[in-house]
């Protein structure tokens, strides 16, 4: 069986074991404590944690001024607020400074499920990677989700870290090693990449399998850190296998399937196939609006399948 | 450092304008006179830096100009030749669009050359048009988008209190910047979080960009607004040096809430055409303008 873990809980655990190696780690959140998990660092470091009650463009502020008196502040709320709400306050106090807050949302894509189209957050990634100077990860699963929390409060500077409500499968080991700014390759293949993020990531794999038991060889790239991206492994990438599908829970415009299309262009244009959201979603079970809107194993092998053609035909 | 290495009672205001000396661990010892002077010497330099270059904004600098004169040559706890030391008290301007204002006085405190100051918004400057932190020493906040410094100023206080370090918080904003909704979420924080290291200065100037707060959108009772979000409020006029340090000096003995000071000042104070003259928001004066100008401040 599957271990299950959603990457909003790895996120809660591994700000305590932070909390307690270093001092210099505060959390600050807008009365979300019990959705990001943030409340068990204030369980066990009530003075360094501040929840700043439903205001989300104070809560960030305070982050920032946390930060530039030398504390490592985590910021917490939903992906819908956060940097969306307080876009402004993010842009000239934190990444124009290039102050050291981590901002670290959850809830974020069309997985949050019945809560709706207000609480989707499926634009968060264009705006966190509008910001130069911001690092912005979207871990895979629970364990890249703790070692990217961890390399975040080592690692000078803000960063945005976009984690989900849903349980999901653990796909790596402890042994795994993440390293801020590096594509992981989790498997081979050599007549298309598909380049995933986030929980998609588990999802490219399963289409792969699929795909593979069809004659066809699939690389599968995690791109988790999407600011700054890995271009030296998508121009490898587009080398080897000449084809490109990009997979994420989030838009087209802004978001991973734009920059990787951007580095293509640049570099080596290949065919590319983007799947992601092209419009707000409704409310709905997360697995029932994964297969609305074709974020599935099957969507994924359709654009494969697209994306081969064309690398086939030269088109 | 715990005093102050200089005897400046002993030397001319203008020197200690200069920067030649002027850096501090403990309060100046500067009079009323000497601290007229230099308030008088800001304001030159304010118009001449905003004439030099054609574009900035004089009237909520000018209205300042008591305010930070107060702040840096009697109350706050710098060294300019060391602006990260650690027990500083830190100066928020949140109202960033009087950066005029703040470099003016930082180069009279030492913080910067005043030779510098003709660079005001020119290419490769440190001194950009709104304040930009880690550009120019003595500024810890990057402003200009209005609502924030409260906010920002709430964050350095914690800190403060983690590390237990005594120094103290002061955020200075406009009266229109009130009209930002964070300022209130800040309010409502700084009150929860008992923040009596924390101070806020309202330049209450009563102009906004647009024309006269009262026919924008109206504020008062400003006093009452403060006080029902928890905080122990000051009146003072913001021009009488000798006021202004008497208010910040009452705001430091407060305990368990945070204080606001709401200093009743005059937008474009001490140049005739400019005082309570909306125009004067963002707008340089012109060759003659400037010329009249420096005349009446002479």
């Amino acid at each position: 069986m599957v271990q299950e873990i959603s990457t909003r809980d790895a996120y809660g655990q591994t700000l305590v074991e932070l909390g307690r190696k270093n001092p210099d780690i505060v959390v600050v959140d807008a009365d979300l404590a019990k959705s990001t998990q943030t409340y068990l660092f204030g369980k066990e470091f009530p003075n360094r944690f501040f929840d700043c009650g439903i205001a989300e463009q104070n809560m960030i502020t305070i982050a920032a001024g946390l930060a530039s008196s030398g504390k490592i502040p985590f910021a917490s709320t939903f992906a819908v607020f956060l940097p969306g709400r307080c876009f402004d306050q993010v842009r000239m106090s934190i990444a124009q400074p290039g102050l050291n807050v981590k901002m670290a949302t959850t809830h974020s894509g069309i997985s949050v499920g019945e809560d709706g189209i207000s609480h989707q957050a499926i634009e968060d990634l264009a705006l966190a990677c509008a910001l130069p100077g911001v690092t912005v990860i979207v871990p895979a699963d629970g364990i890249e989700a703790a070692k990217a929390v961890r390399a975040a409060a080592e690692t000078f500077g803000p960063f945005y870290l976009r984690l989900g409500r849903p349980k999901v499968p653990v796909i790596y080991t402890e042994d795994y090693k993440f390293e801020i700014g590096k594509a992981s390759c989790l498997k081979t293949g050599k007549d298309v990449t598909i380049i995933a993020i986030g929980i998609m990531v588990k999802t490219a794999l399963d289409a792969a399998a699929e795909l593979q038991q069809q004659g066809m060889e699939c690389t599968v790239l995690n791109m988790s850190t999407v600011q700054p991206i890995d271009e030296a492994a998508i121009i490898k990438a587009a080398a080897e296998t000449g084809a490109i599908v990009t997979v994420e829970e989030h838009l087209a415009n802004g978001g991973l399937g734009s920059i990787v299309a951007s580095v293509l262009a640049k570099n080596r244009p290949v065919p590319m196939e983007i799947i992601s959201m092209q419009h707000y979603a409704m409310s709905g079970k997360p697995a029932e609006l994964m297969e609305r809107y074709g974020l599935t194993a099957k969507g994924i092998s359709e654009a494969v399948k697209r994306v081969l053609k064309r690398k086939f035909s030269g088109r | 450092m715990t005093e102050n290495t200089n005897n400046s009672a002993s030397t001319s205001a203008e020197k200690s304008a200069a920067g030649v000396f002027y850096s501090t661990g403990a309060p100046g010892t500067l009079s009323i006179e000497e601290m007229k002077v230099i308030a008088r010497k800001i304001r030159r330099e304010i118009i001449t830096m905003i004439g030099g270059v054609g574009s900035g904004h004089p009237g909520g600098s000018l209205s300042a100009v008591e305010i930070l004169t107060a702040l840096y040559f009697k109350v706050l706890k710098y060294n300019s030749a060391d602006p990260q030391w650690a027990d500083r008290d830190r100066f928020i301007l949140s109202k960033g669009h009087a950066a005029p204002a703040l470099y003016a006085t930082l180069a009279a405190a030492g913080y910067l050359p005043e030779s510098e100051l003709c660079t005001l918004r020119k290419i490769d400057s440190r001194l950009q048009g709104h304040p930009e932190c880690g550009k120019t020493p003595g500024v810890e906040m990057s402003a200009g988008a209005l609502g924030q410094g409260l906010s920002f100023g709430i964050g350095v206080s914690l800190a403060g209190r983690l590390n237990n370090q005594d120094y103290r918080t002061y955020v200075l904003m406009g009266d229109g910047e009130c009209e930002e909704g964070q300022v209130w979420e800040a309010a409502m924080a700084a009150a929860q979080f008992k923040l009596d290291k924390l101070i806020a200065i309202v330049d209450n100037n009563g102009i906004q960009l647009d024309g006269w707060i009262k026919n924008i959108m109206a504020l008062e009772p400003l006093r009452q607004k403060w006080e029902s979000f928890g905080w122990n409020v000051i009146e003072t006029d913001g021009h009488d040096v000798g006021q202004v340090i008497e208010a910040l000096g009452k705001a430091r003995l407060v305990t368990g809430q945070p204080t606001v000071i709401i200093a009743h000042t005059i937008k474009g104070k001490g140049v005739s055409f400019m005082e309570n003259n909306p125009d004067f928001h963002g707008k340089a004066p012109n060759a003659d303008e400037l010329k009249i100008a420096l005349k009446e401040l002479e």
